[in-house]
């Protein structure tokens, strides 16, 4: 078995990616997919501390996450496509109508 | 520990084959039976030794010289498809198939050289949730498919195709719900050996029989899962020539169509896996037979193994002939009627049975 | 054996992760994140969290990114255009990829740092349904009906948002 301080790096390289994936990126969608990414880096970290401490607790909180991620995809896909009818872009430089 | 590389590498090949012929099996039965029943002959053009019986059984037609032609075809991209995704499609339309199988059970144990062999690929504690895990990726074969070809009866095709799976997912996944808790396990070996007592010594006591609603529930949507006639609408024959795999041709059609033949066993080993017993032989136990009538006679182990193999591919191979009956039988549902089954019809019919079941389990334990 | 199992999928993990940040097809990057997902069921497996993982499957590769694909097939979205010329694409992207990997270097400091001590062996039956399910009908029963009302709001919400007309 791979030290566990192995998995956390990898989940801090893939939350990194992440993270960088929204700022980079211009679509609203991708910038969508790099939270998505995020926040599986995150549930990576929770099953490995649990496996290092033998408790279940890390695997509900993941079961948590994956219901709220799902919730918030399906909620924020839907506010993209209401904004795509208005605007006709996914572009996150024309969704910026709330800025000064 | 090569051993135990070398016998999970023989159980997967066995699994594997095993899919693989039945597959090869159905197709013949499908051209062959359709033929019966729709009063024509069939298949018959290739013929062997000049005609030595007087009807063509159609083996070397199916078997042999559709494949190869299939093969030899040349794979024809349509302008202004993405080649990468059109390479995909058809892998992620089989892949989810063929590994579904790897959680079934299709023996007890196989007692070797002081080696007990579990004769299921994956001896998984949580089976039931990855056959259902294996079947939602099954919906990206179909999109990709649609998407990938730049083509727009594909697109209707395979957008069609993905709602009806996604629906029909839900009662599937209900219906197991409902068998899962019948037996309180999600081991799918537990399941099957759970299956092996007999009421008064007599009826055997398989899953239909506990569970005869969520069976038809299983059976239907596992139809509509594999988009097989009566819910055949994304591939739509008469109307949009292949549906989601018009633009598809040589070998990844028939990967594709392989696909479909896959999914019809896969669907039929889990209904054969939950509700009528798996591998159990009625009267059948590791030692041999324990007939009515308290009369006992003992069987050699390999017997016993052998019995309960064939017994396993005997039931998928009849429930698998029940999907293409159903199929030559009934028409085609209109895609309004075919959501309203799905989600008007089975999903709270799949929920009341779950209730149902939850209320006789507690009034049975108290 | 384990080591070099972790090595790949890490590495394979790696490099789809930057394809969905950095491809400019928005179809494929979603693809990337589907194969993502899926290697990373494959580690929590190596983890001994076999329900985890299939739910992960289902969950996410089988519902979530299937309905990110739906909305990118919807709204028929094509390569995303550049906002600016490509060197200086390039070097604001090298910055950010900067910034990215001294975050990710100060996390791993912190976990090199980290007193995690010696994994325990794993309780009979981790990693199996009984355990998480016994936790979160007894233990975690708020937050779980919580959920449920949550999923519910979600089911409802996304239907009346993307009505067309607001009928």
């Amino acid at each position: 078995m791979v030290p566990i301080s192995w998995y956390l790096t990898l989940s801090a390289t893939l939350f990194a990616i992440g993270a960088v994936g929204v700022v980079i990126r211009r679509n609203v969608i991708v910038i969508l997919m790099a939270i998505e990414l995020m926040l599986n880096a995150v549930n990576l970290t929770f099953i490995a501390l649990a496996r290092q401490l033998g408790s279940v607790d890390g695997q509900v909180v993941v079961f948590f996450v994956m219901a709220v991620a799902a919730a918030e995809a399906a909620v924020g896909l839907a506010i993209i496509v209401a904004f795509f009818r208005n605007r006709e872009s996914v572009n996150v430089d024309d969704l910026a109508s709330l800025r000064w | 520990m090569w051993t135990d590389v070398g016998i999970a590498f023989a159980k997967a090949f066995a699994a594997f084959m095993l899919i693989l012929n039945m597959s090869a099996v159905l197709l013949w039965v499908e051209r062959k039976g359709s033929a019966l029943i729709q009063d024509r002959i069939g298949a018959n053009r290739a013929n062997i030794f000049g005609g030595l019986l007087p009807f063509n059984l159609g083996f070397i037609n199916t078997l042999l010289a559709d494949p190869i032609k299939l093969l030899m075809k040349e794979d024809a991209i349509p302008e202004g498809a993405d080649r990468t995704l059109h390479f995909l499609a058809p892998f992620l339309a089989v892949f989810p198939v063929f590994v579904t199988f790897a959680a079934m059970p299709f023996g007890d144990v196989l007692i070797v050289g002081g080696r007990e062999i579990n004769l299921q690929v994956a001896a998984l504690d949580v089976g039931i949730l990855y056959v259902l895990a294996m079947s939602s990726l099954a919906v990206y074969g179909v999109v990709l498919g649609g998407w990938a070809t730049n083509s727009r009866w594909s697109l209707l095709g395979a957008v069609r195709g993905s709602a009806q799976m996604i629906s029909y997912e839900l009662a599937l996944g209900l219906a197991l719900v409902a068998a899962v808790m019948t037996y309180g396990t999600l081991d799918m070996q537990a399941i099957a050996r759970a299956q092996g007592e007999h009421l008064g010594g007599v009826l055997p006591l398989w899953g239909v029989i506990y569970q005869p609603v969520a069976f038809l529930i299983l059976l239907i949507a596992g139809i509509a899962e594999s988009k097989r006639v009566p819910f055949d609408l994304p591939e739509g024959e008469s109307e949009l020539i292949a549906g989601y795999f018009t633009e598809y041709s040589g070998m990844k059609q028939a990967t594709f169509m392989l696909s479909d033949f896959a999914e019809t066993v896969v669907v039929a080993g889990l209904a054969a896996t939950l509700f009528f017993g798996a591998w159990q032989v009625p009267f059948l136990a590791r030692d041999g037979w324990h007939l009515p009538g308290g009369l006992f006679l003992a069987m050699p182990h390999l017997a016993v193994v052998g019995l309960q193999v064939a017994a396993f591919t005997l039931k998928v191979f009849l429930l698998c002939c029940f999907q293409i009956l159903v199929r030559w039988s009934l028409p085609r549902y209109r895609y309004d009627q075919l959501m309203d089954l799905g989600w008007k019809f089975l999903l709270p019919l799949a929920l009341a049975n779950v209730v149902v079941t939850a209320v006789v389990i507690v009034l049975w334990a108290s | 054996m384990g080591t070099f199992a972790f090595l790949l999928l890490a590495a394979l993990l790696i490099g789809s992760a930057l394809t969905v940040i950095l491809h400019p097809n928005p179809v494929k990057s979603a693809m990337a994140l589907v194969a993502t997902l899926f290697l990373l069921a494959i580690v929590f497996v190596l983890l001994g969290a076999h329900m985890i993982a299939v739910l992960q499957i289902i969950v996410y590769t089988g519902a979530i990114m299937v309905l990110f694909l739906f909305v990118i097939m919807l709204l028929n979205l094509g390569d995303e255009e550049a906002a600016t010329e490509w060197r200086r694409r390039v070097v604001l992207r090298g910055l950010a990829g900067t910034v990215g990997g001294i975050v990710a270097l100060q996390l791993v400091r912190l976990i090199a740092g980290a007193p995690l001590g010696r994994m325990v062996d794993a309780p009979e039956g981790y990693g199996g349904a009984v355990l998480v399910a016994r936790s979160l009908f007894t233990d975690y029963v708020l937050p779980f009906e919580l959920t449920g009302l949550l999923l519910l709001v979600a089911v409802i919400g996304p239907v009346v948002l993307a009505q067309r007309g607001g009928r």
